[in-house]
């Protein structure tokens, strides 16, 4: 179990201020000024060496995508940080942006700085009003503090602006993202070229997820081998794990890398709702991901690599847990038509194939199918997969990928019962 | 992608008030130099806020004008991002997140609510006082199932809390935002199981930050203060 001293977010419930002088108590701002007197690459090389891995849920290594920033060039740097939380299954941004906001500012000036950036956008989603204006306040503060502005205490001109969205999960989406700051509809840019050769204004830019630019400074303040030596080998430190559904105590809760998702599940949110036996299924990597079923669940860890072995993913560790009360048809349909509604409408196999899959999965829910169809959709979601311009295809894909994997023969018996009811007799109508 | 249409009745015309015109400027300057379109989603925003919840088509053109951006690259945005409302919304402007983790908790149970105190969905109700909707995952989901009311969360709801909070806004009481159980933020219901050590807050004195935005306008925090 993860000592309280070793975590990262320590008002992650708000039972402290978020203000600038409670920060500095807890830690924030402390040697930030030493820290950047390192220089550019010694924090890049820092950050590699914690084997830090982005939080948003593609888990690339953190360091290595900042060192793929140029070093040389007349164009500014930019840094983008990803506040767009809209995954479902995640609510780790909106806390710390809510409770802890200068870590995110001061790991938006060491990140910044790393890659020789003088500005910083913080893309935060629309419906995030309150963690908005708590962290434009924040920024406030820092500026007031002089610890970022130009002519700083910490000697590298930096400001940090908040920009917010308007209700497009897919401006999570980094190439979405970046449109979107340019003032365009979200829709996601063919790579190549990668941002960090062509961003934001056509410059270098980085996009990076809340938690892994507010993780930044504690790695640096406490050093690569703490951070590396928590967790297991090439999923290090610490993840911050919201844990929704049917648990008796639904919560988030920061701990360490690899820990069993049972464990997870028990020591902290309170066990599955009628105990562990009553487990259905667990989404355990926000909605994208495909569900595990329960014997899957009983011995899997929560990281990158073990979630992956098993055919889905640690994504942004949003654990949505299901007891065996749940509609799991209707549960994975109504994913569906989040991500129907949800495509931005670039891709045809995407705008068309989202709305496709929602509704035979909502004629499957209701025990209106054939079962050849199982197979169909099956195909259809291959046929999207992999043939986007985005992800959002695959994460579309996933799910019912994971349905028609664990739970077929619930597919198989709704039809079944479907079947077996009457015709409801047909009402004559008049002609027109 | 949904499809969105303009409002066939439309106001004359729009133009933002001096403080919003002061605010709008700065926001400009946060872009560079003939980046001003970066602040589109910005104005349009401040515009919804100004017009009692929903964007018009002279505001669209204003701010096209003001942004030197094409009048269909705004009408782009305006229809592309669903936070916009094209059509005019009650003055409690309630969304149910009706998203898988929400709807395990009884997202349906509140969209009842809605129907029993406000009406029909996306009708607003005859006083102008209520509209409702379903929207696509608000991202609060450990504290589910939830409602943003004009501005803010209000969270860990059931049937009857959401009941009352509308009824209370009806009668044009204040009702504090946040979770609705008296669940502190994230924390599991029975009380935090982590950060306990109060060793790590040595030389933080600080208690929670009153109110639930922890802004400086109390006003703001008021829902239906646009």
């Amino acid at each position: 179990m993860l000592k309280d001293q070793d975590r990262i977010f320590k008002n992650l419930y708000g039972l402290h201020s978020w203000q600038l002088p409670a920060a500095r108590a807890r830690g924030a701002w402390d040697g930030t000024k030493e820290m950047i007197a390192r220089g550019h690459d010694a924090i890049i090389e820092e950050v590699k060496a914690s084997g830090l891995r982005g939080r948003g849920g593609a888990g690339f290594p953190t360091g290595l995508k900042w060192s793929f920033m140029p070093k040389e060039d007349p164009r500014p740097s930019y840094l983008a940080v990803n506040a767009d939380e809209s995954e479902p299954g995640t609510c780790k941004d909106r806390e710390i942006m809510h409770h802890d906001p200068h870590l995110l500012i001061e790991g938006s000036m060491l990140a910044a700085f790393a890659m020789r950036a003088h500005v910083a956008y913080v893309y935060i989603r629309g419906e995030f009003i309150a963690e908005r204006e708590i962290l434009e306040a924040a920024i406030e503060e820092a500026y007031e503090a002089k610890l970022v502005g130009k002519n700083n205490v910490h000697g590298w001109d930096f400001d940090i602006h908040v920009h917010h969205g308007a209700g497009a999960y897919i401006c999570g989406e980094e190439t979405a993202l970046l449109e979107s700051l340019e003032g365009k509809k979200g829709q996601p840019r063919l790579k190549p070229p990668f941002p960090a050769n062509c961003g934001l204004y056509g410059a270098p830019t980085t996009v990076n997820n809340v938690e892994t630019i507010a993780s930044v400074p504690d790695i640096m303040r406490r050093g690569a081998t703490w951070f590396a030596g928590l967790g297991k080998p090439n999923n290090t430190g610490t993840k911050l794990y919201c844990i929704s559904g049917h648990v008796n105590e639904p919560c988030t809760v920061e701990e360490e890398m690899g820990i069993p998702l049972r464990e997870l599940l028990e020591r902290y949110a309170g066990g599955v709702r009628g105990g562990w036996d009553n487990l259905l299924a667990v989404i355990p990597g926000g909605s994208s991901v495909p569900c595990l079923s329960a014997a899957d669940c009983a011995d899997v860890t929560m990281d990158f690599d073990a979630l992956k072995a098993l055919g889905t993913g640690l994504g942004t560790a949003g654990v949505i847990v299901m007891d065996k009360s749940t509609d799991i048809i209707r549960a994975i349909s109504r994913l569906a038509y989040f991500y129907k509604h949800e495509s931005c409408g670039q891709c045809t196999p995407c705008r068309e194939g989202t709305g496709w899959m929602w509704r035979v999965l909502e004629r499957m829910a209701a025990g209106n199918a054939q079962k050849h169809e199982i197979d169909m959709l099956f195909e259809v979601t291959k046929q999207v997969e992999g043939h986007t311009i985005c992800a959002l295809g695959d994460a579309a894909a996933w799910p019912i990928q994971g349905l028609i994997k664990n739970f077929r023969h619930v597919i198989e018996e709704r039809i079944d019962a479907g079947a077996a009811e009457p015709i409801p007799a047909s009402v004559p109508e008049a002609a027109e | 992608m949904s499809v969105r249409r303009l409002a066939v009745e439309q106001p004359e015309g729009f133009v933002f008030t001096p403080e919003n015109l002061k605010w709008a400027q700065a926001v400009i300057e946060k872009y560079p130099e003939g980046r001003q379109a970066s602040a589109v989603i910005s104005l349009l925003w401040r515009a919804q806020e100004q017009n009692g919840g929903w964007v018009s088509e002279p505001a669209l053109r204003y701010i096209a004008e003001m942004l030197d951006m094409a009048y269909i690259r705004v009408y782009e945005v305006v229809t592309f991002y669903t936070m916009f409302n094209l059509e005019p919304v009650g003055r409690y402007y309630v969304q149910i997140c009706g998203t898988t983790p929400c709807m395990l908790n009884g997202s349906e149970d509140l969209k009842e609510a809605c129907r029993k105190h406000i009406g029909p969905k996306d009708t607003v109700s005859d006083d102008g006082m209520f509209s409702w909707t379903e929207v696509e995952c608000l991202g609060a989901c450990v504290n589910a199932p939830m409602a943003q009311i004009n501005k803010y969360y209000y969270e860990d709801l059931t049937e009857d809390l959401l009941g009352e909070i509308i009824e209370k806004l009806r009668k044009g009481e204040s009702v504090a935002p946040g979770p609705q159980d008296g669940r502190q933020g994230c924390a599991p219901k029975s009380g935090p199981n982590t950060l306990i050590d109060s060793a790590i807050y040595n030389s933080d004195d600080s208690g929670p930050e009153p109110g639930y935005a922890g802004t400086s306008d109390p006003k703001s925090k008021m829902p239906g203060a646009y």
